[in-house]
């Protein structure tokens, strides 16, 4: 029990809260950066244009069939090759933005193609443009029918930071490490605190998922 | 619309897998930029350290700052070579990220208790050596191994760290036990504890620090190699070498090299400082 | 890279082999807990749903590497020594398990609350129209998302390189740092990931299309 105490003293807590606000940092840069860049990536897929289509949707095969450890490496190791210098950070929700957003294209298409044909068809009949069909009849509609989908990506996606270990992003897991390594006995304190606070922050977001569907549908 | 859209996520899309593509198999060295230059243009210098060995490099919880003989060497190297107002910067790696971070440019030098080995003489230079350390085994206090011959069964766990020396070494002296090779020494000793290993392997100098913590474990068996730590410099920069070699000798001569030796090593019971100051 | 390949290749073989041995053995036990988990959670019976939604819930919220390293240091501390590869095929299963129990979960349901009245008006148990009507027809439903979920597995797998399970992902960290040339040895290791998992992948989504087909 003393080591628990001892375990959660300021200075080990601050270190956890300071890691866990890398983590929570990484996780929403990425998550808006791969919303965007999957939306986009899913909506070529999803259009069928001669070629390119079939070229992104390769690529995103790609990506999506790899163990996300090697995406980390690629870009950290790899893309300083071309000459830039880029740290950690940067290299962190840049590896997680072209991972997550390959995962995030299939869903999104998944969502767009789920809606059926007759709803274009009706909108565009009753004279809309198909862009403007698009935007007001089809998206909002696959959007709703998405909302599960893609928050399970994004808890993913925060679950996922805790592999940048591997490259030394100061993130939770690597700061619970540190503390851990340092005094061997507060490894299971270091262990609780590390599941209860990844559980609040991937929970929470589940919560905020459900109360979205619920105010959708009742709209 | 449409078409613009179509031409938009084409090129966006080309740009993406391009850079993919480019990342992976770009084999390009780092450009020929001279660091030294570089260096002297900024007024400061990118050094590659540990975080997780106690003694050389060690993440302080309450501070976030990286602490050890590692780190003053860098910012005493550093301002003996730039002047008083230079500053070093500090990027964490471990024995398996350190290497490739150099090659690809985004490290200036590291000194991160790295052995000069003629394996990695391949792909970087070195410095003159900065630390005299030797290969040695962490156990748990009445273990049955006593030496490196110990280890040599089949059966018999060691564990390392990716990317060290060491995990070479071992597979010289003892062939037949396994190693276990882990991300970082943390990992390792956690792992020793978690009884994942018979031995924990790697130089003395790590060892002991681990050992002051863990007054359970002891170092056993001298030295059985040598493992001289120098200051790895990516291949072609030879100005940045020539200063960090000339700054190495100034502070052996002056005397403040033996004093972070004292600094760092002087109360390690079993580490005998005085063998290693220069 | 041919190289890599040539100079590596029985290292390689056998980090693959681990990887395909570690996913199949985590695949068949996931499997087994996570259905467990997914009839608790429709059973009519609120203990049980709530232990179901709990384990779920619980583990879908905690990253992999957290649960794979509890088992690797923890454990053994404690209550049995086990090795990185044992300790990380646990945590893999134990991870899979709740994605399964999910998917497992969405399938039975999306059966017909019709079926089942059918099965029962016809003189059958609740469990023999479970075993017999709902089971078969859900597990139709959910096979191309456990394929999805198994190629998860494979490249999740590579969490062993934390523990040392020597998988395909540490045979080449070893194989990265000992012949310096990073990016190649990563892209070997790639590709092999890439020859377990693209054809999969591939096969799931025609599997995919052919019940949806069938459903429309």
């Amino acid at each position: 029990m003393k080591s628990f105490i001892d375990a959660y003293s300021a200075v080990n807590l601050m270190f956890l809260l300071k890691g866990l606000w890398i983590t929570v940092e990484v996780s929403v840069i990425s998550i808006v950066l791969s919303y965007i860049l999957g939306g986009i990536l899913g909506f070529v897929r999803y259009m069928r244009v001669k070629y390119l289509s079939a070229i992104v949707g390769f690529v995103i095969d790609l990506i999506r069939n790899l163990p996300l450890l090697l995406i980390f490496f690629f870009v950290y190791f790899g893309l300083p090759n071309l000459g830039l210098r880029i740290e950690i950070l940067p290299s962190s929700v840049l590896a997680l933005t072209v991972f997550e957003s390959a995962m995030l294209a299939e869903i999104i298409r998944g969502g767009i193609e789920s809606i059926p044909k007759g709803q274009m068809e009706g909108a565009r009949a009753n004279g809309l443009t198909y862009w403007e069909a698009m935007r007001y009849i089809i998206l909002p509609q696959a959007q709703v029918r998405m909302i599960p989908a893609l928050v399970s990506q994004f808890i993913s996606l925060i679950k996922d930071t805790s592999l940048a270990t591997i490259i030394m992003l100061p993130e939770l897991m690597y700061h619970a490490q540190i503390i851990y390594g340092q005094n061997t006995n507060y490894i299971i304190p270091m262990f609780v605190a590390l599941a209860v606070m990844y559980f609040v922050v991937c929970y929470a977001l589940s919560l905020l998922s459900r109360y979205l569907e619920k105010r959708t549908r009742i709209q | 619309m449409r078409k613009i859209l179509k031409s938009v996520a084409l090129v966006f899309s080309l740009m993406v897998s391009l850079l993919v593509l480019s990342s992976c198999g770009s084999k390009k060295e780092v450009k020929n930029t001279n660091a030294w230059t570089q260096a002297q243009k900024t007024d400061s210098l990118t050094w590659g350290v540990k975080a997780d060995t106690k003694l050389f490099g060690l993440m302080n919880v309450k501070t976030s700052q990286i602490e050890g003989f590692d780190i003053d060497m860098a910012k005493a190297l550093t301002k003996k070579m730039l002047g008083k107002d230079a500053k070093a910067n500090f990027v964490q790696v471990t024995s398996q990220t350190r290497i490739p971070l150099l090659k690809n440019g985004n490290l200036d030098a590291i000194i991160a208790t790295m052995t000069i080995t003629d394996e990695r003489k391949k792909v970087v230079d070195f410095s003159n050596s900065y630390f005299d350390a030797g290969q040695s085994l962490l156990v748990k206090k009445g273990s049955p191994i006593k030496n490196v011959q110990d280890l040599n069964k089949s059966g018999t766990k060691v564990i390392g760290v990716v990317g060290s020396n060491s995990v070479e070494n071992i597979k010289k002296f003892a062939p037949k036990a396994q190693v276990i090779q882990l991300q970082d020494y943390a990992q390792a000793l956690t792992a020793l504890k978690s009884g994942q290993g018979a031995a924990l392997t790697t130089d003395n100098g790590i060892l002991f620090g681990m050992a002051v913590d863990n007054p359970n474990y002891q170092v056993v068996g001298k030295a059985f190699t040598k493992e001289p730590y120098g200051v790895a410099i990516n291949k072609g920069q030879d100005d940045l070498k020539e200063h960090v070699n000339k700054a190495l000798k100034e502070l052996e001569k002056s005397g403040e090299y033996n004093k972070l030796i004292e600094k760092w090593f002087g109360n390690i019971a079993g580490f005998d400082y005085k063998e290693v100051e220069r | 890279m041919i190289n890599i390949v040539s100079s590596h290749s029985s290292e390689l073989l056998s980090g693959l082999g681990q990887t395909v041995l570690c996913s199949l053995i985590a695949l068949f036990f996931s499997l087994i807990i996570g259905s467990m988990f997914a009839i608790f959670e429709v059973l009519p019976n609120k203990i049980l749903q709530t232990i179901g939604r709990i384990y779920v819930e619980v583990v879908r919220n905690i990253p992999l590497l957290v649960v794979t390293m509890f088992f690797y240091i923890v454990i053994p501390q404690y209550v049995v020594s086990i090795d990185g590869f044992v300790a990380g095929t646990i945590g893999l299963t134990i991870y899979t398990s709740a994605f399964i129990a999910e998917t497992v979960r969405a399938g039975i349901q999306s059966v017909s609350g019709g079926q089942m009245e059918a099965a029962r008006s016809n003189g059958m148990s609740y469990w023999q129209s479970m075993r017999y009507i709902v089971l078969p027809q859900a597990f139709k439903i959910v096979i191309p998302p456990l394929g999805n979920q198994f190629i998860n597995l494979v490249k999740n797998s590579s969490v062993l390189a934390f523990v040392a399970g020597f998988d395909l992902m540490y045979v080449g960290n070893d194989i990265a740092s000992t012949t310096f040339d990073t990016i190649n040895s990563y892209l070997v290791v790639g590709v092999m990931y890439l020859i377990i998992t693209m054809p999969l992948s591939y096969y799931m989504r025609y599997l995919e299309k052919r019940t949806n087909r069938g459903a429309a």
